[in-house]
């Protein structure tokens, strides 16, 4: 199973396997780790589940799509390697991922 | 009072044909007697069209994950002012008030980020202090043994300070705040707040005025962590014409103040209501966390948005023509049993307790929602600590409204 690195916004590391499909909102979720909100269960439409990917990785997890983009634009703490973490599926190929959390999650 | 005639809502709304149905009646919000009316349209009509209403026809969209999927549909959705904006009552058109909830992108967009730093990380810790020292004035002045109204001394006092506040302006001038709020959302009748257009005009001119003053000083002096500061000096909203301040006034006056209102009085009553729950949270005081997010759910301080359609669509089933009224009932999709376990009963802990409606999604969700959830919090914390139990000792009054679902009075006691 591909294992993921959340680091939480004070430093706090967490490895945790996640299956291939699930996404990496799910993840974290899924283990009740804080520092990710995911109000609205993963449709891309309420921007709680921010992270920002290690820039070593923003090649294989892509960039946002449009609708995540414009939710995005009013995260208060995006940066540019800001992603909504619902919309990365965990795959093989992420094996090793590293996201740190926002300071919050609005 | 006139009093209530007694009707069998269930059997009304069981029967009714489906196309006379008309959730609109501000009267069903009033008496709160809209749940079963509701629950027909989810199980039998979820995306339902109402060819008559005090409103005009519209559709009602209904079940939680449809709502979901016409809060992103924003392109086909419009929230436009011109169309007829939010809520599901049209103004007349030369009364029309520009504000980003009611644009599209890429204006909303813009405007929208002028003011999102009020709610940036910082700029929340340093508003926590100053709410929890408001929060605890107001609850020391509080009078024992005697039945007050909770609503006014409690719910319009803190949410109006917290505004004042977040402006800016002196605290002796904060319930003006409330006083343009209520006439914002007020149905125009006899006897009411306001009886015509031209008294609403009347009260927004006034606040355009009081405002204009704060903005000549602010917008020549060092940026500031205030709503007037930051929109006079965001290079998106620093020339906007006097009726788009006015408009953008009137959506972050009555946007952090109904509705943060409404939940503070819904709280109180709900903990009344379920005394198991009261009995819980008095047990376990960390349970504040996750009932916050169940009380803005309970209650939906905002019973609807609406948008129009821009191009005719196909949405779940339904052809929707381009110039209908789309509303998304927030209060039905929140008691939607398909998407929330036993969504009629409140409940302190719930697992997911923040996947609910109350705030709406996609591009529009409400910007003040963690500001909102931290004051419910803080007062949640301070009741607690300061009073074993507040009793609710009276049926609770409510407005007459389709768009703000609110409470105007409920008789409170606490023993001492
Ligand atoms: C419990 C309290 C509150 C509730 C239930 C609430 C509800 C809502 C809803 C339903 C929307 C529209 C969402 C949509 O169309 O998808 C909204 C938008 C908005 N709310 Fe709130 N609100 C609350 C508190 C606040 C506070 C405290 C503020 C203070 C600043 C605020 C400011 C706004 C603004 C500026 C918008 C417009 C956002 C946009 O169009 O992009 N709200 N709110
Ligand atoms: S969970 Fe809501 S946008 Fe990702």
């Amino acid at each position: 199973m591909p294992s993921i690195t959340y680091i939480e916004h004070s430093g706090t590391e967490h490895r945790i396997e996640v299956p291939t499909g699930r996404s990496v909102m799910q993840g974290a979720v899924d283990n009740n780790l804080p520092g990710i909100d995911a109000d609205c269960g993963g449709e891309c439409a309420c921007a709680t589940c921010h992270v920002y990917v290690d820039p070593a990785w923003l090649a294989k997890t892509g960039t946002p799509g449009e609708q995540e983009a414009s939710m995005l634009n009013f995260a208060a703490t995006a940066e540019p390697n800001s992603r909504l973490s619902c919309q990365i599926e965990v795959s093989e190929a992420l094996d090793g991922l590293t996201v740190r959390l926002p300071e919050a999650q609005h | 009072m006139n009093a209530p005639v007694q009707l069998d809502h269930a059997e009304i709304a069981a029967t009714t044909p489906l196309d006379k149905l008309d959730v609109s009646d501000p009267a069903l919000f009033r008496d709160d007697v809209w749940y079963p009316y509701f629950r027909r349209l989810r199980r039998d009509a979820p995306v339902h069209y109402c060819a008559e209403s005090m409103f005009g026809p519209y559709w009602s969209i209904t079940t939680y994950k449809d709502i979901v999927q016409a809060e992103l549909a924003h392109k086909v959705f419009s929230s436009d002012s011109s169309l007829g904006g939010i809520t599901i009552r049209d103004r007349q058109k030369d009364l029309r008030l520009p504000m980003f909830i009611a644009m599209d992108p890429p204006r909303h967009d813009e405007q929208r980020k002028a003011v999102q730093p009020i709610v940036a990380p910082g700029n929340l810790a340093k508003l926590e202090h100053i709410i929890r020292a408001r929060v605890c004035e107001i609850l020391d002045e509080l009078p024992r043994n005697e039945t007050f109204n909770w609503v006014d001394k409690v719910s319009i006092e803190l949410t109006v300070s917290m505004l004042a506040t977040l402006f800016d302006l002196p605290q002796e001038d904060r319930r003006k705040l409330s006083y343009w709020s209520d006439c914002a959302t007020a149905l125009p009748m006899p006897g009411g707040i306001i009886e015509n257009e031209a008294q609403r005009e009347a009260a927004f001119a006034e606040m355009l005025a009081y405002f204009t003053t704060l903005w000549n000083a602010r917008v020549n002096a060092e940026p500031r962590p205030d709503l007037v500061s930051m929109l006079a000096h965001a290079p998106a909203t620093r020339d906007m014409s006097p009726r788009e301040f006015m408009g953008n006034l009137v959506l972050l006056i009555v946007g952090g103040n109904d509705t943060t209102r409404n939940s503070i009085s819904g709280g109180m009553l709900f903990l009344n209501q379920f005394p198991e729950e009261y009995a819980k949270l008095r047990a376990n005081p960390a349970l504040i966390e996750t009932m916050v997010p169940e009380i803005i759910r309970y209650q939906t301080p905002l019973s609807h948005m609406r948008r129009t359609a821009t191009a005719d669509v196909e949405f779940a089933g339904q052809k929707i023509r381009a110039g209908d009224k789309v509303v998304m009932w927030y209060i039905s999709g929140n008691r939607d049993d398909t998407a929330i376990e036993e969504p009629d009963r409140f409940i302190i802990d719930r697992p997911r307790p923040r996947q609910h409606l109350s705030f709406g999604f996609g591009i529009h969700r409400c910007v003040g929602n963690r500001l909102a959830e931290m004051q419910l919090k803080i007062l949640w914390e301070e009741i607690l600590k300061r009073f074993d139990r507040i009793e609710v000792v009276g049926p609770e009054q409510r407005v007459y409204s389709t768009f703000v679902h609110g409470i105007t009075e409920l008789p409170v006691r606490i023993p001492g």
